[in-house]
Formats: structure tokens, sequence, C-alpha cells
């Protein structure tokens, strides 16, 4: 069975105890459909990056199935029937992998760095990305002999 | 590039030849999700930097876009940053 990726978002004013009611009835439906719920996780209530519905901010979660595409189509249509979801995506991937996602590990370091930003000003910080650039590319030369005739 | 590399010698600045950020051994892989990865590759308008700018090869220039514009759906990134 193909495996798929779902990250919904609910309403900002929903409780977290709400939240999990909500993936419990997603999850239902795709194992009455024969299908597995590999792994959950709530990202919790994140700020979005635009108003989506009226919402400033909104409960993230993410569920991996394993299941056929018509358990995704149902799960995608009550979320459309739903007024607490405000947007769904649902992605195909190739394997589920054990870690968790990049939105959990980074989170903490997104709180971390705006911190650092405000003392140093913001100088550094927004550039910073740029600036990551060229120095990795050496670090690269210098880790791998072989990997450096590209730079040379 | 091959021209830069030869006119390298006589001109007052040298490019040294720039390498995808997402090719190579520890390269990070891209994902919709990890919002701190893309947003290197916005810019400060919330635009797609271009790959011409960012070194970015091809390939990866369509799986970058593609996990973007996800993130954009989902709320993640913005559409646009006045």
């Amino acid at each position: 069975m193909p495996y798929y990726e779902n990250v919904f978002i609910g309403r900002q004013d929903l409780s977290s105890a709400q939240v999990e009611a909500l993936t419990d009835s997603y999850a239902a439906i795709i194992e009455e459909q024969g299908g597995k719920v590999l792994k959950r996780e709530h990202w919790g209530l994140k700020s979005l990056a635009y108003r989506i519905k009226k919402n400033r901010k909104g409960h993230y979660v993410m569920l991996n199935v394993e299941a056929e595409w018509p358990a995704l189509a149902e799960v995608e249509r009550q979320m459309r029937l739903s007024e607490d979801i405000i947007r769904f995506l649902t992605v195909r991937v190739e394997e589920v992998s054990e870690e968790p996602s990049p939105m959990m590990t980074r989170r903490d370091r997104d709180e971390r760095r705006p911190r650092r930003d405000d003392r140093g000003g913001d100088r550094g910080g927004d550039r910073g990305g740029r600036d990551d650039r060229p120095p990795r590319r050496e670090e690269n030369s210098e880790a791998a002999p072989a990997a450096a005739g590209g730079t040379e | 590039m091959a021209m830069g590399a030869a006119g390298g010698g006589r001109r007052p600045f040298f490019r040294r030849k720039k390498s995808c950020p997402f090719s190579g051994p520890n390269a990070p892989a891209i994902d919709y999700r990890d919002v701190r990865l893309l947003q290197r590759f916005l810019t400060d308008r919330g635009k797609i930097v271009p790959s011409r700018i960012s070194a970015v090869s091809a390939k990866k220039q369509r799986a970058l876009a593609q996990a973007i514009k996800r993130a954009r759906h989902l709320g993640l990134l913005p559409y646009l940053i006045r």
C-alpha cells in the first residue's frame, strides 16, 4: 500500500482536546478502510504566515498513513466539510521516516534564534543564511578532498 | 562561467565557481516542512530566489519550488511580504 502524508490545520479557537478528537476521527476513517496510521505529530498552535479564513493561528497536525487512496479521499472529503479545518494537504511519500519531521526539531531552533537576533540586532540574523553558504563549501573541500575538485 | 574563469587572471574581480547547495555528501533534504531551510531561498519580499543567484541545480530548483509552494499553501511561508 502506498504511503501518504496528510497535514491539516485546525481553527485557532479549538482546544487541544478537540484537535485530538478530530485526529482520532480521521484515524478511525483510515482504519475503517483498511489502512494504517503510522505516525501522528502535533506541531501545536503555530502562527500562520497569512490569514486563512479569518484565522491568524492554527493547530497543525500531521498524519503519516499507509492506505489506499479511497481512504484518504474520504478523509479529505470530511475535512472539506468540517468547519474546524481551515486547510489541509495530502502528499504521497516514498517512505515514512522514523525520526520526527523537521518541524519538531526546527521549532526549538526557531524559538532560540530570534532571541539571539534581538540581542545582537537583526543584521547578523537576517543575512545569516547567505553568509552560511560560502564557508560551508570550504568545510566540504577540507573534509573531503575528492569533492573539492569542483571548487578548485 | 567558463568566460569568468578564463578572464579571472586579467579582470579585477574573480568569481569562484558556485556549487549547488543541495548536491554533495551532506546536503540538506528538500522538505516543505523545513521552513528555516526554505526561507533562505526566498527574497525579502517572499519571492523564490532564481537559481542563477542561489546556484541551485535545475533539478533541485524544481523540487525546491514545489516545496516552497506547498509550505505557502499550508501557511508556513508567506505568499508575499509587504
